[in-house]
């Protein structure tokens, strides 16, 4: 297995190896380890408090590693730029910015005034383009406050396309939204990944919703057990990683027997404190899948 | 039948005036004042001819008419006007480098942690001085002409306005500041591009506050120390007891805060309309 680690580092687009993030007093990562190639709209769960946000932030570029090695696209990970783009659950338009402006920001910010002089008929093309696509071009001249929730992530999910980014990287964008638009939302994001060819991660604790999305699902969790003993302080570890199959982007299937009892079969092994797995036997059946424990982890 | 309750007009916690009725109950304070006034002047007049504290309405408009339509004997200025351009231009101008040196410095504080933890400290310093109190320095320092004056509006407002845009600017979420990282912003298109245009409108508003204290500073200013000016006049005009004078000018002074301060007020709603929907 250690000899694919090095094909695995170039070939992916995000690549996690031996990860901890450390705070003050409290292990939020321990040793976490997974690849994500190109094209795969990757969901990551995880129970609350688990570290999902700051398994984003790491990625985002907004904190560093305790230790361990991240790499996007197969370099190191730096501060936030235009290879990660992201979708966040709160804040998600300028709101001093018309809806047109907030997605031209993008070639507005990363282009001198020049160039924006030259390309301004394109770039504006461009945004109205990528707003057609979120179906929002007639609402291009209001204003965040003029729009819902669901128009607001939408137009988000635009600016955020208009820079091509490898990586999207979307942090519980429709938690908080109700139902109905939620459900809207999620089919919609399916045809704009399909579209588009994206690679996204998204991340959320809403385990039907990263069921529904993925094409895989990796579940971060604190709760199981390995051969450190029971007075160690633990982390969060990746304690599932699975395939799932590109099915139709109906959400019909939300009432299948089949999707339900992998939303089950997830919550059980990563969401309930009482079961614990241990490290040795966690479900990581997926081809990109892999572990590095330590000797105190695994002692055989 | 009992009735049905009514709204009262006017007493108690449920009153609603109504938008007619609030003009007019706005206006009951002034007109008291007004007829106090009169009443006052009134009767001393009738004593007194020549009494000089309480002048009549109509002998404060001849002398307002000379100030505006003569020039001065001995000078050959038109008092008046002399004395608004001449303020207006000291305290435009110490309003001016305060609000910038204010923008830019808060601005620094609030988007860079290391400009933050060499400024924020000394910044909070200097606002915390008296800037009065600077006063007789700056004279000593700078000279008794238009610099010391500059220089004190500038000094007391300054470090208001840069903590106030800095408190502002670290409000906005660490997400506007990251996303537009993503979207090619460099450290100082963040800067101008994303923080400065949300700031803005609510720095223009701490501006229209310092204008109250930046009035204060040139008025003790030009009342020490100065060869015209509004504040100078009025100060001049006490030494003679020319309330005919002090009264229309106080009058003038007000009015031109409350213009600048009512057009400072349009602009910002009419500019940034997404800031009234944002904020209050």
């Amino acid at each position: 297995m250690t000899a694919d680690l090095e094909t695995l580092r170039k070939k992916s687009i995000l690549y996690f190896e031996n990860v901890y993030k450390e705070y003050d007093t409290k292990l939020v990562l321990d040793n976490v380890d997974f690849a994500v190639s190109a094209g795969e709209l990757c969901s990551l769960v995880g129970p609350s408090g688990c570290g999902k946000s700051t398994l984003f932030r790491l990625i985002v570029g907004e904190e560093r590693t305790t230790s361990g090695l991240i790499l996007v696209e197969g370099h190191p990970v730096g501060f936030p730029d235009t290879t990660r783009g992201i979708v966040y659950q709160r804040y998600p338009l300028y709101p001093f910015l018309s809806v047109l402006d907030n997605v031209l920001l993008g070639r507005r910010l990363s282009n001198n005034i020049v160039a924006r002089m030259r390309h301004k008929k394109e770039f504006e093309e461009e945004a109205m383009y990528y707003l057609e696509e979120v179906k929002l071009a007639q609402d291009k001249d209001k204003f965040s406050g003029e729009l819902s929730g669901g128009m607001q992530q939408r137009v988000a999910i635009a600016q955020a396309l208009i820079m091509k980014p490898k990586i999207l990287l979307m942090d519980e964008p429709f938690s908080g939204l109700d139902q109905g638009v939620r459900e809207h939302l999620q089919v919609f994001l399916l045809e704009i990944w399909e579209k588009f060819k994206l690679t996204i991660l998204f991340v959320t604790h809403n385990l039907t919703e990263a069921v529904y999305l993925g094409t895989r699902i990796l579940v971060l969790s604190q709760h199981y057990t390995d051969d450190r003993g029971p007075d160690v302080m633990r982390g969060a570890k990746i304690v599932g990683d699975y395939q799932l199959e590109r099915k139709a982007a109906s959400t019909a299937v939300k009432v299948t027997e089949e999707f339900n009892r992998l939303v089950q079969q997830i919550g059980h092994e990563g969401f309930d404190p009482l079961h614990l797995q241990h490290v040795k036997k966690f479900n990581l059946k997926h081809h990109d899948s892999f572990q590095t424990l330590t000797k105190e982890e695994d002692r055989g | 039948m009992e009735n049905m309750v009514r709204t009262p007009r006017f007493w108690g916690i449920h009153a609603d005036p109504g938008l007619r009725l609030n003009w007019m109950l706005g206006a009951i304070p002034f007109a008291l004042m007004l007829l106090i006034y009169l009443t006052a002047s009134h009767i001393k007049l009738a004593e007194n001819p020549s009494y000089k504290l309480l002048p009549s309405p109509y002998k404060m408009a001849l002398t307002v008419k000379e100030l505006i339509l003569y020039p001065n004997t001995f000078t050959g200025e038109y008092v008046l006007w002399n004395d608004t351009v001449k303020s207006l231009h000291r305290i435009s101008l110490g309003i001016f480098w305060g609000a910038a040196v204010g923008l830019l410095l808060g601005l620094a504080m609030g988007v860079f942690r290391g400009c933050k933890g060499l400024l924020l400290p000394f910044v909070s310093f200097v606002g915390t001085v008296p800037a009065l109190a600077l006063l007789p320095i700056l004279f000593i320092a700078f000279g008794v002409d238009e610099l010391a004056k500059v220089v004190l509006i500038f000094l007391g407002i300054f470090p208001g306005i840069a903590s106030n845009v800095y408190l502002k600017t670290s409000k906005i979420p660490p997400e506007h500041i990251t996303k537009a990282l993503t979207l090619g912003a460099s450290e100082l298109g963040v800067t101008f591009r994303i923080v400065l245009p949300q700031v803005m409108p609510s720095f223009l508003d701490t501006v229209r506050l310092s204008l109250g204290s930046a009035g204060l500073f040139l008025i003790a200013a030009e009342g020490i120390a100065s060869d015209g000016g509004l504040a100078y006049r009025i100060f001049l005009a006490q030494r003679g007891n020319n309330m005919d004078v002090i009264i229309p000018y106080v009058m003038w002074i007000t009015l031109i805060f409350i213009a600048v301060d009512c057009i400072l007020r349009k602009f910002i709603n009419w500019k940034y309309h997404w800031y009234a929907a944002e904020e209050r």
